[in-house]
């Protein structure tokens, strides 16, 4: 009796982890499917496959384009995120200061003053900066990390003061400190943040929406959003499936290859 | 000045020079803005007339149904999976990676993902509902399911990630106490109900702001999917300011809406860590 209602429970709890990947599967299957097959819903259909949708996908969208984009506006974060949060996750772990809690609280505050919110203001300051419509001004809002200082800060914490007294007493600067004895310590954090940061912002769709007109400037997310509006209305599932997967897929492909870093440096998150 | 506090401030301030030009300087801002854009001068005109919108009133009442519509169920189904899939077996982590990786993707093409998914007729839900004789549904189009269709894409993008704090959870909650329990004659309801969801406490505490913040902050479906449609049945906060913003041209209700969204969020996180705090139960 009890082994039954055990055997039900993982029967249940199987279907609907399967049922959870069926958008999945439909997106791969539908993506090998050329042309306009009536029954493309399908998850088992006879055939005939190819690789048709994807170069149809590719030339009508500017894929390039979006990904050099992505890789830029991501790279260019994180690069300073990792300078801005070392430095100041550094300051709250080690130095002694007045006002240091007031200001740590005040740091982690923004952690809910998620860019999104802000998206009226801070559109108002970019066209004042003279960001308005640059790859550079969808980065701006992130290059301060309130998440990534707090993360900085427990990283410098669990790591010993005697690699630090052993520098200083041979006269190291605190920048040299950080970069040659600190920094290559707290690695895992910074991996972690890395993860986290690129997941969020490949991922990010309304901010850069906003933040640029110039189609030459767009992310995948936001060129996505027009790609597939223009094949949904020719019911170009096939293409839509393959398109998606093209935008979606390197950080899935990631995520099943390296999944024990991705699911620690989440549980370390909360926000993406 | 003593030498750490200046470099304290040599290294703080490229952090703090952002988060004053993109954090705190917006709030006043639109604090600002609020009360004087399209004004003569500084009054509550904005707020008033935000308050008369039949258009926002319906914005916040469907924000209340999308916030408790995925946040219940998704972080009910999150423990469920968790208590389910927690011990590592090969099986166990493949059917976790299944319910995680709606995560990885973006909110977009999730979107993208569930306009074939909700197709009348010819999509996948109605395609396969079909075969067991049940008529074509308009589910995005038809404003009495499009936002429970909004939800159901919500649940079904989260869900894998709460379950992920979850597991982490139940991994804490130490054995002997539940041995302890067991001994004492608890079925396994009772250690359920008494042990494990107790100690969970700082696992919801954690959970639950995140689901809040999300229910707030994200409406990348609403944009690409209902555009806030049919007869703004999925219009929420956010896309009512987008709209205020990017369509409408009115920067004084958008700054009235979008001061009132932070000041909800800031409310509810709190108020919800303080719940929380309240009722943990610590082991120590």
């Amino acid at each position: 009796m009890r082994a039954e209602r055990r055997l039900l429970a993982t029967v249940a709890i199987g279907a609907a982890a399967i049922a959870w990947a069926l958008p999945f599967a439909w997106m791969a299957v539908a993506s090998l499917r050329p042309g306009v097959p009536p029954d493309i819903a399908s998850l088992t259909p006879p055939g005939p496959f190819g690789l048709g949708n994807y170069a149809l996908a590719w030339r009508s969208g500017s894929f390039p384009l979006w990904y050099l984009n992505t890789l830029l506006m991501c790279g260019g974060i994180l690069a300073v995120q990792l300078v801005t949060i070392t430095a100041a996750g550094y300051a709250f772990a080690r130095l002694r200061f007045a006002g240091r809690e007031t200001l740590f609280a005040l740091f982690m505050l923004q952690i809910l003053l998620i860019p999104a919110l802000l998206i009226v203001p801070n559109l108002a300051t970019l066209v004042r900066l003279h960001l308005y419509d640059r790859l550079l001004g969808i980065m701006a809002p992130y290059f301060a990390s309130g998440f990534g200082v707090f993360l900085m800060r427990q990283t410098f914490r669990a790591i010993p003061r005697d690699y630090e007294e052993a520098a200083m007493l041979d006269g190291a600067r605190i920048p040299a400190l950080i970069r040659h004895v600190l920094a290559p310590l707290a690695r895992p954090g910074l991996v972690a943040f890395a993860i986290i940061s690129v997941t969020a912002h490949w991922n990010e769709f309304l901010w850069p929406l906003m933040a640029v007109v110039s189609p030459s400037r767009q992310v995948l997310t936001v060129g996505l959003a027009s790609f597939t509006a223009g094949a949904e209305a020719g019911s170009a599932w096939g293409m839509v499936a393959a398109g998606t997967f093209l935008v979606a897929g390197p950080l899935l492909i990631l995520f099943l290859l390296f999944q024990r870093r991705f699911v620690s440096s989440f549980m370390f998150s909360g926000i993406k | 000045m003593p030498r750490q506090a200046l470099a304290a401030l040599l290294l703080l301030a490229p952090s703090a020079a952002f988060l004053l030009a993109f954090s705190y300087w917006p709030v006043l801002y639109v604090a600002v803005e609020s009360l004087t854009a399209g004004r003569g001068g500084a009054d509550l005109g904005n707020y008033a007339r935000l308050f008369a919108d039949p258009h926002f009133a319906q914005a916040v009442r469907n924000n209340l149904v999308y916030a408790v519509g995925t946040i219940a169920p998704s972080v009910t189904l999150a423990l469920l999976f968790a208590l389910a899939l927690r011990d590592s077996t090969r099986l166990n982590a493949m059917l976790r990676t299944l319910l995680v990786m709606p995560l990885l993707i973006p909110l977009v093409a999730a979107a993208a993902l569930f306009s074939f998914v909700l197709l009348p007729g010819q999509g996948l839900l109605d395609w396969y509902l079909a075969r067991l004789g049940i008529a074509a549904t308009n589910w995005l189009g038809d404003p009495d399911l499009a936002l429970g269709s909004i939800i159901a894409l919500t649940v079904w993008k989260n869900t894998g990630y709460y379950m992920l704090f979850f597991i982490a959870g139940l991994a804490a909650v130490p054995q002997e106490l539940l041995d302890a329990a067991k001994i004492d004659g608890a079925r396994a309801l009772a250690r359920f109900r008494h042990v494990t969801l107790p100690m969970l406490g700082p696992t919801f505490g954690f959970v639950l702001p995140i689901a809040l913040l999300n229910a707030l902050t994200q409406v990348d479906h609403v944009v690409t999917l209902t555009q806030g449609g049919p007869s703004d049945s999925t219009s929420l906060l956010l896309y009512y300011i987008y709209q205020q913003a990017a369509q409408n041209d009115d920067p004084g209700l958008a700054a009235a809406a979008t001061l009132i969204s932070v000041a909800a969020l800031l409310a509810l996180s709190l108020g919800t860590f303080r719940a929380l705090d309240r009722g943990i139960h610590y082991a120590s």
